[in-house]
């Protein structure tokens, strides 16, 4: 019986064509776990961009957009699989912004997602092997692949005509991926890595990681550790011992810590970190108002990721995932006009009279290589002990 | 030039930081090597009691500093060391008091003491989070540096720096000030000679009129002094953190049974070689080699016999060895 319901209304959406409907858009993300506190902002982030859809009534003819929650947990891979499949043939979503951590992200990708042919578009998913699983162009992420810094990296370090480095990194998934993916891109456009060595977070000392360092040399240490940890320790050490002079951090490293810690001990040394000067994420901030914290990490790529959807549906002049997963990268990227947060309804207009959008949304949207954001990056100096952008990349 | 260059890396990277860690573990392991001594057990409780008496210097030290007493160019934290040294040994006499005195009384196996004083540990771990929290706290202050690598280089003309930090220079000094001290008195005051005898043979030293209870109390106020001096040196040098202090067990009680249980001169000798130990065999030896080397023999890999990570692993090997060869360590203490 249920079978058959879902044929008939399967058959009736297939009728609709461009008929008026009520899209379903799965929103799965770790409502509970370890990033809970950051969920609630992406998940009203991702319905911001909905309800503004809906209210404006232009999508495929008049179509309003539901959310439906499902909670990823962000680890355990049975349950967001679970939740995925719940959404997928229960509720029978359209696509899915989601999910949140790499790991849930890549087992629903390939349990749910691609058996299933659902658009998915992930805004906080940062892990580089996310770029080469397989996904029949369904998967997309508005965050930038953890592998991207590191080349933003290499590209800012040999821009400074520095060509030998030693590299620290703290010894976890992230430290150890982003040191890689440095190390790979840098050694490809013709740097030299002279070391690249773990250290623990949380000794109390931490000479004789430094004295590894300094024995096999470089013009500057890059540190991809976290400065409230053993990031700081080690240039603590390497600045006591004269090791090194300069530093590059990434974005771990980069805090009022630094400052307090060091002050201009470290002038001269460079970083980057995520961040852009883009107009959306003000305007983004404006459009929220009061109802959530629109700075909150990952909400302004949710409320990208929820609009790539709707605007590639539009594109494509239908629903369905295996037509409008071409149009993604179509209407994220240039030509066309720029479109910012707020101006969905203006979007809708344009590729309804068959025009191009160039969509730069909340976090500056570019999608690059297999779908994923190039990122957007400030490129920092020290200078007087005041951490200063040099520029925005 | 190269030669000079090889011995001012090597001074930079091993020998300053392998003497003043060394001095570190000398003295906790003296108090290690007492207790065993005169107590006869192992005190499990030894790192987070040296947390505790850094721990009480630390706050004293903030209160100095807030009152705006310094002995700059000194850091404040020597002047609060005596608070830190009263408190501590008002903490392991009130523990000897509540939990040893009891075990003593029954005449418990050592096993049981060394249990009983794993429960002290996990006690004392949590009064110093409880108080200070389980971060990391800095609290050196007055001059970092005597000589700063960048000034070296400058004033040598060597293309390697040397850098001599004060706290390292206070940790030696104070080391030695303090272990002439603890020999003078075990050698030459009466009290010391009782509790040379008591740890001797403890019988003919009852029969012979000494007074277990003053032997013990005596003990235990070294003991506070010892991990109190060396917890505040080793916070200074590097940083004070409570997990770190109860990582220290490993290399202290390595150190104490390297050099013989029992013998202080044990524990000192204990003190540097494991410290040495550590820090050459996780020393990537590649720039000595490169200076001193001839010509092209400069070697292309790092030269580390080990990844830093593995340091524990050295005293933890050195501890084995020591134990299946020679379990009366270097200096004939007593076999475990």
């Amino acid at each position: 019986m249920k079978k058959l319901l879902l044929a008939t209304a399967a058959s009736a959406l297939m009728a609709s064509g461009a008929l008026a409907e009520d899209i379903k858009l799965g929103i799965i993300f770790g409502f509970t776990g370890p990033i809970e506190s950051l969920t609630p902002a992406m998940a009203d982030g991702a319905e911001l961009a909905m309800k503004e859809v809906s209210d404006s009534g232009k999508l495929l003819g008049g179509s309003s957009v539901t959310p439906v929650r499902a909670d990823s947990t962000c680890i355990d891979a049975g349950a967001a699989t679970a939740a995925a499949e719940r959404l997928v043939t229960s509720d029978g979503v359209a696509a899915i912004v989601g999910a949140d951590c790499s790991g849930v992200t890549g087992a629903i990708l390939a349990n749910v997602a691609l058996p299933n042919g659902i658009v998915m578009i992930s805004p906080s998913a940062t892990s580089p092997g996310l770029s080469t699983a397989e996904d029949n162009g369904l998967f997309f992420r508005t965050a930038p692949s953890d592998a991207r810094q590191g080349v933003v990296m290499a590209e800012i370090l040999l821009e400074q005509g520095v060509n030998s480095v030693a590299v620290t990194y703290t010894n976890n998934d992230y430290g150890k991926g982003l040191a890689d993916a440095f190390q790979a891109a840098y050694e490809e456009r013709g740097g030299t890595v002279t070391i690249n060595a773990a250290h623990e977070d949380g000794k109390a000392d931490y000479s004789a990681e430094v004295g590894a360092l300094a024995a096999a040399g470089g013009d500057r240490l890059v540190v991809a550790g976290y400065v409230d940890q053993g990031g700081s320790g080690i240039v603590r050490a390497a600045i006591d011992a004269g090791a090194f002079d300069t530093f590059h951090f990434p974005d771990g490293m980069i805090g009022d810590k630094l400052e307090e810690n060091f002050g201009d001990e470290i002038d001269g040394s460079t970083g980057q970190h995520p961040g852009t000067d883009s107009p959306g994420a003000a305007m983004f901030k404006e459009l929220a108002g009061d109802a959530f914290d629109a700075t909150s990490p990952f909400a302004p790529e949710a409320y990208d990721a929820a609009a790539l959807i709707m605007l590639a549906m539009q594109a494509a002049g239908s629903s369905d995932s295996q037509v409008f997963k071409d149009k993604v990268m179509e209407v994220a990227n240039a030509p066309g006009e720029k479109i910012y947060p707020g101006e969905l309804a203006k979007a809708l207009d344009i590729l309804a009279s068959g025009g191009d959008i160039d969509y730069v949304g909340a976090s500056a949207v570019e999608l690059i290589g297999p779908g994923e954001s190039a990122g957007n990056y400030r490129q920092i100096v020290i200078e007087g002990g005041k951490v200063t952008t040099v520029k925005y990349r | 030039m190269d030669f000079l260059n090889a011995i001012v890396a090597l001074a930079n990277y091993v020998l300053i930081p392998g003497l003043a860690y060394g001095s570190q573990l000398a003295l906790g392991a003296l108090g290690v090597t007492l207790v065993y001594g005169i107590l006869r057990f192992s005190n499990f409780a030894h790192g987070d009691t040296m947390a505790f008496g850094a721990m009480v210097t630390i706050l004293v030290t903030w209160w100095f500093q807030s009152l705006g007493i310094s002995i700059a160019p000194l850091p404040t934290a020597l002047l609060a060391l005596p608070f830190g040294i009263l408190a501590t040994a008002a903490l392991v006499l009130a523990t000897d008091r509540v939990v040893y005195r009891f075990y003593r009384r029954v005449k418990a196996k050592p096993v049981v003491l060394v249990m009983a004083s794993l429960g002290v540990m996990f006690i004392m771990n949590g009064i110093v989070r409880f108080i200070i929290g389980p971060g990391e706290q800095r609290f050196a202050d007055g001059a970092r540096f005597i000589i700063k690598a960048r000034d070296f280089k400058h004033w040598s003309g060597l293309s390697e720096g040397l850098a001599l930090r004060t706290s390292q220079v206070i940790t030696i000094v104070t080391a030695l000030v303090v272990v002439a001290v603890l020999f003078w008195f075990l050698n030459r005051t009466r009290t010391g000679k009782s509790m040379r005898a008591f740890s001797d043979n403890e019988d003919l030293a009852l029969l012979s009129g000494i007074n277990p209870e003053r032997v013990v109390m005596y003990t235990w106020l070294i003991v506070a002094a010892l991990v109190t001096i060396a917890g505040v040196l080793y916070g200074l040098d590097k940083s004070f953190k409570p997990f770190t202090y109860f990582q220290l067990l490993l290399p202290i009680f390595a150190s104490a049974i390297v050099g013989g249980l029992g013998n202080p001169l044990g524990a000192i000798a204990g003190g540097f070689v494991i410290a040495f130990s550590e820090v050459t065999v996780t020393y990537a030896w590649k720039k000595v080699i490169t200076y001193l080397a001839p010509g092209d023999w400069a070697p292309d890999g790092l030269v580390q016999l080990l990844s830093t990570d593995y340091k524990f692993a050295v005293s933890f090997a050195i501890l084995v060895v020591v134990l299946l060869i020679k379990p009366t360590g270097l200096f004939k203490g007593q076999a475990v």
